[in-house]
């Protein structure tokens, strides 16, 4: 199965194709196509927050979309947020605040809070927001909008812990 | 025997080393790795040509396999095979069997086992071609649904000591209550998957599994081959929590299917199928009953469970496990009683016993607290035995009274009001709570490998898995300490059933076992070190790669004359085992909140206090009591399997259904880790500590509740529909 026309987009900066089987989900074809398999499958129905990738700046399940759907879309995974020896700000901060145990949440966790600080710098608001004008930044808001990311392991308390620090260093 | 541990070791050589790493909170060597979506997990391996299979489930609980209508499906695109072979598991295997579990799903024994694989080029056409694959059924009836009227029998010889019935009637306080709690998935993020590849006879297999010595003999008698054939690569875990000490369908219907197919292929688990087949802790009903003297010290202790799983598993559910040994009470009356019915197997989730026994335990403790009229901190004080109840062996350590009293000092646990109902702030009721904890420690047979190479940098190597425990981490400590190697010449390798059998991921003993036996194989090291320095290695200073001792010193590298020095270690339980009661503890303090109107119950603050022994490293320690406290929210509050008592169908196969707590149901958590060495749990001097944070949470926040609104939970999860109709009048 394969199809026309071909959906042209970038992933990582990287100009990709896809004429495959239109049932594939992005998030399988960035696994099992392109090998970016930092991109983790944990429920594969939008419940887990695992494949989180950044499309146009905004963070999605890339198990709830299709390849073929992602024509002229600029995709960013973990593997575009940084390397091993090149790291983000946000990785770092997860390294030193230990926000993962197990590690297979935390490149979702990491591509998620990547975007939400851009959402939260755009004065979005969300549901424990008070003033929906003026956007107080707190651990509350930084729990409620990361909500969408599970964490087994319970790295919870870290991941916050790690998120802060970053939203402390950039006023 | 060699390597067995049976007398404390008092050295405390870690204290002594001089390389200042064992302990401090370094970061974890894979940091970089997952951190960036570079480590690889079970289903990311490529091998040429792999195609993809998909389990087809039951929608009968029990009964027989009429037709597999495979025909029509094996036409559609892409589609390679149907399997039913009979070596196929129809149950995974519990931890540590060693052999396989139930095979031959044809038998259909509960709702959402396995039956079928099919298999096909791409993951999308074995998807539609498992949806599509209709089966027939032959359907039992009557069939045991229910714990609560299936007929059950004592698990195991129950303990009865004195008389209880008799010290309850004499008590100047007691409590008897019943409490449930619900059953629970492990539901660890990464689901169950393998990728299996022949070579011939030899068979590769890319796992997400815990205990991999096991696993392999697991699988080879699930396939009829020889351990010697079986290769499991595990290098990286996406948690595990119980769920893959043991192998499962995955597996062995991967590797049935690639010999066929002569082609490698691919199993993963959707997630559904992870909550309908793979392992759930069962539900318990407990009845607690204490027994006390005017003083509150325990005269009587009961604590009756029945809990159940599939005909014929030995497994159920040790709810009393740290009843037996954490509080006085000379009339104990202690059992677990089990029921057959047709649910997905039961076996261990994270602190199998502890953390549903400790839960009930602890709830009953504080409502006899309030009935003697003390301070639930000081009742527990006064009930702390001499000498483990029954059996007459001292405590290795313990470290419970400190932890509650510490735990005190820093939540300000003086400002609880004693009586409930106090604090109302807006529409919440406010509370406080405390439960001790306890989990039993047990060292289990580990080797490793350690190689000192000619340039002085260190391998450490066993087939010991990480599964977000920081073994990577602690193993490397324990090395580089031992043999005065800084940390950045470390290298650690794991998760390879081709290197020395670790203890693997489980029960907490991974990091004391598997670290102990590298902590030998550095022994034997260190020995040999001292004789070529011409010095007694109790006499030994290894730090930054220089070998000294009194007058005599010289680089590590030099004594090594351009050759690597390789050791294994090992280590077995032996006496300390039975000699000594051994546990790991810590208290929970807990502050809630408990809505007025709505009966929801959110959690404030949390601090754990723990002693396990040794900390190897702070910061993984203390991640790993964070996740426990994390899983001891879920149990009190959220978490909870459901089954349609008509048809056994796990009605919240998943995870919108079934209620992980999320970031905005945990707050800021607090962790103190107390100072401790136990001599007698492992030549580290360390306990275990994976499980801790969960065995006593609930208590503490079921205790927070009553504390907070006047009504004890007698059902867990205290979801509001629990509490409602007891709340009291919210307007006034
Ligand atoms: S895999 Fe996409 S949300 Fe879980
Ligand atoms: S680190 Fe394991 S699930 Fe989050």
């Amino acid at each position: 199965m394969s199809c026309n026309p071909p959906a042209k987009f970038t992933v990582n900066g990287m100009a990709r194709t896809y004429t495959g089987d239109p049932r594939r989900s992005l998030l399988d074809f960035l696994r099992d196509d392109l090998g970016l398999c930092g991109t983790k499958k944990g429920c594969d129905h939008g419940q887990c927050g695992a494949c989180t990738v950044i499309v146009d700046g905004r963070r999605i399940n890339s198990c709830l979309t299709l390849a073929i759907m992602q024509h002229g879309s600029e995709i960013t995974t973990i593997e575009g947020l940084g390397e091993p020896d090149h790291l983000s700000a946000l990785q770092r901060a997860f390294i030193k605040h230990d926000g993962f145990q197990c590690g297979y949440c935390t490149p979702g966790q990491i591509c998620s809070a990547t975007a939400m600080l851009e959402e939260l710098a755009q004065g979005w608001p969300s549901h424990v927001s008070a003033d929906l004008q003026h956007i107080k930044l707190s651990d509350d808001e930084l729990r409620e909008r990361m909500s969408g990311n599970l964490c087994r392991c319970g790295a919870y308390s870290n991941i916050i812990a790690a998120i802060r620090e970053i939203t402390e260093a950039t006023p | 025997m060699f390597g067995t541990f049976d007398s404390p070791d008092q050295r405390n050589l870690l204290d002594r080393t001089g390389q200042g790493i064992i302990g401090k909170g370094l970061d974890r060597p894979e940091a970089g790795l997952k951190v960036t979506g570079r480590a690889t997990y079970a289903a990311e391996y490529r091998p040429e040509n792999c195609a993809d299979g998909v389990l087809v489930t039951a929608t009968v609980a029990q009964g027989k396999i009429l037709q597999i209508e495979s025909e029509k499906i094996e036409a559609l695109p892409g589609v390679l095979g149907i399997f039913t072979d009979k070596l196929m598991l129809r149950r995974p295997a519990q931890g540590t069997a060693g052999r396989a579990p139930a095979q031959d799903p044809r038998q259909i024994e509960y709702h959402g086992q396995p039956l079928a694989l099919v298999v096909a080029e791409t993951f999308e056409q074995a998807m539609h071609a498992a949806k599509a694959l209709c089966i027939t059924y032959e359907r039992h009836h009557d069939v045991p649904y229910d714990p609560e009227t299936a007929p059950s029998e004592p698990a195991e010889k129950p303990i009865i000591l004195g008389d209880l019935d008799e010290a309850m009637a004499n008590a100047a306080h007691k409590v008897d209550a019943t409490y449930e709690t619900a059953g629970h998935a492990s539901a660890a993020m990464e689901p169950h998957a393998s990728i299996a590849s022949w070579q011939g006879d030899d068979l590769t297999i890319w796992g997400s599994f815990q205990m991999i010595s096991h696993n392999v003999k697991e699988l080879a008698d699930a396939l009829r081959i020889a351990p010697k054939r079986v290769r499991i690569l595990s290098p990286y875990v996406g948690g595990g929590f119980g769920s893959k000490l043991g192998i499962s369908h995955d597996a062995v219907a991967a590797a049935l299917a690639a010999k066929a197919l002569g082609r490698p292929v691919r199993v993963v688990l959707t997630r559904q199928q992870v909550f309908t087949t793979i392992m759930r802790r069962s539900e318990t009903r407990q009845r607690l009953r204490l027994a006390a003297d005017g003083d509150g010290r325990l005269t009587g202790l009961g604590h009756e469970a029945w809990v159940s799983n599939l005909p014929q598993e030995s497994f159920a559910e040790p709810v009393t496990q740290a009843t037996q040994f954490l509080y006085g009470g000379e009339n104990r009356k202690l059992c677990v009683n089990i029921a057959r019915i047709s649910r997905l197997t039961a076996g261990s989730v994270r602190a199998p016993g502890e953390a549903v026994g400790m839960q009930a335990l602890e709830a009953a403790m504080d409502e006899l607290a309030e009935r003697a009229g003390l301070d639930p901190i000081e009742l527990r004080k006064r009930n702390l035995p001499s000498s483990e109840p029954g059996k007459d062996r001292p405590y290795s350590s313990r470290m419970l009274a400190e932890a509650l009293d510490q735990g005190a000092a820093a939540f300000g646990w003086h400002e609880r009001q004693p009586k409930p109902c106090m604090t109302r702030e807006g529409e919440w009721w406010i509370g406080l709570g405390v439960a001790s904890a306890a989990r039993v420690n047990m060292l289990m047979p580990a080797a490793a490998r350690v190689r000192l190479e000619p340039d002085g940098s260190l391998l450490v190597q066993s087939d010991q898995t990480d599964i977000g425990t920081g073994s990577y981490a602690i193993l490397g400590q324990i090395a580089g300490e031992m043999l005065g190697v800084p940390i950045e010449r470390v290298r650690v390798e794991l998760g390879d059933s081709e290197l020395p059998s670790g203890a693997g991921s489980g029960g907490s003993f991974g990091a004391s076992s598997t670290g102990s036996a590298v902590f030998r194989a550095c022994e034997a090291i260190r020995d040999r070190l001292a004789h070529r320095l011409g010095a007694r290695s109790d006499r030994l200073d290894l730090r930054n790669g220089i070998a000294s001792s009194g007058e005599r010193s010289a680089p590590v590298a030099e004594l090594l004359r351009g050759y690597a020095l390789e050791e294994i270690g090992r280590i077995k339980p032996g006496k300390t085992q039975i000699d000594y009661a051994q546990a790991s503890y810590g208290a929970f303090f807990c502050e809630v909140a408990v809505n007025a109107f709505t009966a929801e119950t959110r959690i404030r603050r949390l601090l754990g206090v723990f002693g396990f022994g040794r900390v190897l490293n702070q910061k993984t320690a203390r991640s790993q009591c964070l996740g426990g406290m994390v899983w001891g929210i879920g149990s009190a509050l959220s978490e909870e399997l459901s089954f349609d008592l008509r048809d056994g169908r796990l009605m919240n196969h998943d995870l919108e259904q079934y209620h992980l707590p999320v970031h905005a149901d945990i707050p800021d958590l607090d962790v103190i880790l107390l100072e401790e060495r136990d001599t007698a749990a492992s030549p580290l001097q360390a306990k275990g500590v994976g499980e801790l944070g969960i065995c006593g949470t609930a208590g503490a926040i079921a205790n927070a509740v009553y504390n907070a609104c006047g009504v004890r939970a007698y059902s867990f999860p205290i979801t509001p529909d629990r509490l409602i109709d007891r709340l009291p009048e919210p307007l006034t």
